[in-house]
């Protein structure tokens, strides 16, 4: 050693890169890391052998680890982490990226990269990542210097959870990691710029109580983002809720925060929400929106939605405000501050529930609900998907229960039909409607739940798009079940070329599937089957008796349709039911082509 | 598009919108990947560092659209984690915007003697010349400048976009 060094000041540099990154990781809590490695993450996965604090979860494909941090974020409400490597590890994390983008799922995805002395030499493995995912992250960064290693890790982690959440990106070159760089604890790292609002402002408040309190015809929209905004948030809501007597629907990502067995709730919105949900967002004359975002899918044709109410919408993200619907008092605050600042307003001006103010409303509400628009003709010799699902719901009754769901007809009547009671039990691909989420995801769920019983409630078109994790489940004895409702067909697909492209089934049908049960048992698992409905409980019984991964090939009847619609283009009013005789074929018609 | 066939019976106006943003790399792919990506006009933008020790950088964009539209490009902007404040210049108040502009003319004698003729008028800077060609450097508002380059006919121009600051007391700083 040279004098000059013997006389440096003492440094904390002891570390080199790939362990201040794990260092980093432990001390903002995590305790696993879902990842594949390669060349430039080797230095990460050296230092990751070396440890014993964080578990790293081996997926088969990069998807497959961004949407198991996904599903593991969503039930845990935690930062979930991904470690890739460069080049196509980092590509293929992108459609998980924006998945978790559209849904507001906390991620830190960490990219290996080529050294810095080679970027932009179109080396081996070598991708432009921080181009690639800045449109599909909420932030990203490239590590150029290791002195800005550990600040930026504990900021990626800052950034992925503060305000609303989304996936950051850090990538890391292999020379990054591999020489030594200085350690800064979270609460060493400097003051952060990045401080979203979260306390809404007193007076919108007050208007806001005000409002409800004399509302005819109130309802309360809620969405994701009071689930984000945790379990507290969503006992608030509770308290809320009751103390108005209000009715309560939920959107797809919003399920759960309220309990779905309270008579308040009148199901899920949108285009396959129940009938009396959507139209009471249309007849309302006051709208609470707290935590979701007006999006296409719920709103129908936006000249046609819900035109005689007053809008109030509470968000943290001040861009969802005024994007598709113009609202008539914002308030831009998280979730949860918004709905203990209400219930205290409440509260403090001693506001009761009036039943008899609100009860026309209701009665209008139940003449809708009369209808019974999920209701479905069952059959002896056919099992309904609806059905299967009912099953589902009533056998697993009363157990630790996490569901996951692909993405197609499967998934929108597993929100119709199974019910639940509690947040972060529910986990689907809301925004981007990726096929292929919930394989992955229930995998990361169970990781987090390991005793709970989680269920990936599929297609079997999506479910084949990452079943390699299959391999995954049984390597880490994850007992996740696969609960494919099997009707040979992309049925969400299928339906929209019925409805609105003349019946004519383009590429919609799935030739040469394979046997679910063999396909099962060559990964090791144990698979099911059932094609009849006398079958059914007791596959379901099995599949939940069985403490190891399970697939249930359930044959589902392949020619039923999601109901309620509301066709793309059509308002909430115009919400089409479930025709009289199901067996009927389609009148398919080709107005409908050019929506989405 | 979706479901609406939304007229725009919103007036569209243009906006100058100046943001004060964290010197990272990547910050203008950002912001102009945010422009793209949603389908929002840029009709100039400008940007470079104002702060060396601070690592601020300001960019200025001057955009067009509904009043709704110019919303939504506002609560973007401010919702990138490097943008550390913002103003929409056109709204706030009064505004002193400028535009640089180099403009070279080629031709004959007659022709460049003309050309000088136009910048003394116009209140342009010679900056190069030789004997075919003058340059010439020309500071104003977009419209001064328009008209310049109309009077001038120049074969080649460059032009910065505009960089602009509210008038009197009120100031864009990353604390207030």
């Amino acid at each position: 050693m040279s004098d000059a060094q013997d006389l440096a000041p003492p440094t904390t540099a002891t570390l080199n890169g790939a362990e201040v990154v794990l260092k980093a990781l432990v001390d903002q809590g995590v305790e696993h890391v879902f990842g594949y490695p390669g060349g430039a993450v080797l230095p990460i996965y050296d230092a990751i052998f070396k440890q014993n604090h964080l578990r790293h979860i081996l997926v088969r494909h990069e998807q497959g680890a961004v949407h198991a941090a996904e599903g593991y974020a969503r039930t845990t409400g935690k930062v979930g982490v991904v470690l890739v490597t460069s080049g196509p590890g980092a590509t293929n994390t992108v459609t998980g990226l924006t998945d978790a983008l559209m849904d507001s799922v906390p991620l830190v995805v960490l990219t290996g990269q080529v050294p810095t002395h080679m970027i932009g030499n179109d080396a081996f493995q070598e991708a432009d990542t921080v181009g690639i995912t800045r449109p599909c992250t909420k932030h990203n960064y490239l590590v150029k210097d290791p002195e800005d290693l550990a600040r930026t890790m504990h900021e990626a982690f800052h950034v992925a959870r503060s305000g609303r959440p989304g996936p950051v990106v850090v990538d890391l070159p292999k020379d990054i990691c591999l020489n030594k760089a200085p350690y800064l604890a979270p609460e060493e790292v400097p003051h952060r710029h990045y401080q979203p609002k979260r306390l809404p402002a007193p007076d919108r408040i007050e208007r806001a109580v005000d409002l409800i309190a004399r509302a005819q015809r109130p309802i309360f929209y809620i969405g994701g983002g009071v689930i984000n905004a945790g379990a507290e948030a969503c006992e608030t809501l509770r308290e809320l809720v009751r103390a108005t007597g209000h009715p309560i629907t939920q959107t797809l990502m919003g399920l759960g925060a309220f309990p779905a067995s309270d008579p308040q709730f009148i199901g899920m919105l949108g285009m396959h929400g129940t009938y009396e949900a959507n139209m009471a967002m249309h007849g309302c004359d006051l709208m609470i929106c707290i935590g979701a975002r007006f999006d296409d899918r719920v709103t129908g044709r936006l000249d046609g939605f819900s035109p005689r109410s007053v809008k109030i919408h509470v968000d943290i993200d001040p861009s969802s405000i005024n994007k598709n619907i113009q609202v008539d008092l914002p308030i831009v605050a998280d979730c949860g501050e918004a709905l203990k600042a209400m219930l205290a307003c409440w509260r403090q001006k001693q506001y009761q529930k009036d039943e008899v103010r609100l009860a026309p409303w209701w009665h209008t509400i139940k003449g809708w609900q009369a209808r019974n628009s999920l209701g479905y003709r069952k059959s002896p010799t056919s099992i309904k998907p609806q059905y299967a699902i009912e099953r589902l719901y009533e056998l697993s009754k009363g157990k630790d229960v996490y569901i996951t769901t692909e993405v197609g007809q499967h998934q929108m009547w597993a929100a119709q039909h199974f019910h639940f009671e509690e947040p972060f039990r529910w986990m689907t691909s809301g925004g981007l409607g990726t096929m292929g989420y919930g394989l992955p995801a229930a995998m990361g769920v169970q990781m987090a739940r390991p005793d709970g019983l989680v269920v990936d409630i599929a297609g079997e078109a999506s479910w084949v798009m990452n079943m390699q994790e299959m391999s995954t489940l049984v390597q880490y004895r994850l007992p996740v079940k696969s609960f494919i409702l099997n009707n040979s067909y992309m049925g969400m697909v299928r339906q929209w070329q019925d409805f609105f492209h003349g019946n004519r089934h383009a590429e919609s049908y799935m030739d040469s599937l394979p046997d679910f049960v063999k396909l099962a048992e060559a990964f090791g698992a144990v698979g099911l089957r059932a094609t009849t409905p006398d079958e059914l409980d007791d596959v379901i019984l099995e599949m939940m008796a069985v403490d190891r991964p399970v697939v249930c090939d359930i044959v589902v009847d392949r020619a039923e349709n999601v109901y309620p619609m509301i066709p793309g283009g059509a308002a909430h009013n115009e919400i089409m039911l479930a025709p009289e005789d199901p067996d009927l074929p389609i009148k398919g018609s080709e107005d409908g082509m050019p929506l989405v | 598009m979706l479901y609406e066939q939304r007229t725009e019976v919103d007036a569209v106006r243009r906006h100058t919108i100046s943001v004060l943003v964290d010197n990272e790399p990547g910050v203008l792919a950002r912001v102009i990947g945010l422009f793209s990506g949603r389908g929002y006009n840029i009709d100039s933008l400008t940007v470079a560092e104002v702060d060396r020790a601070a690592h601020l950088s300001r960019i200025t964009v001057v955009t067009s659209g509904t009043e709704q539209v110019i919303e939504q490009i506002k609560a973007l902007l401010a919702k990138q984690v490097p943008v550390r404040r913002l103003a929409d210049l056109t709204v706030e108040g009064e505004v002193v915007e400028r535009e640089l502009a180099l403009a070279k003319v080629t031709g004959d004698r007659l022709r460049l003697i003309d050309a000088l003729r136009v910048a003394d008028f116009m209140g342009a800077r010679l900056v190069d010349r030789t004997l075919e060609t003058l340059t010439f450097e020309v500071t104003g508002s977009s419209e001064d400048i328009d008209s310049f380059l109309r009077l001038l006919e120049p074969v080649e121009v460059s032009r910065a976009g505009v960089v602009a600051m509210a008038r009197g007391t009120r100031t864009l700083t990353p604390d207030g």
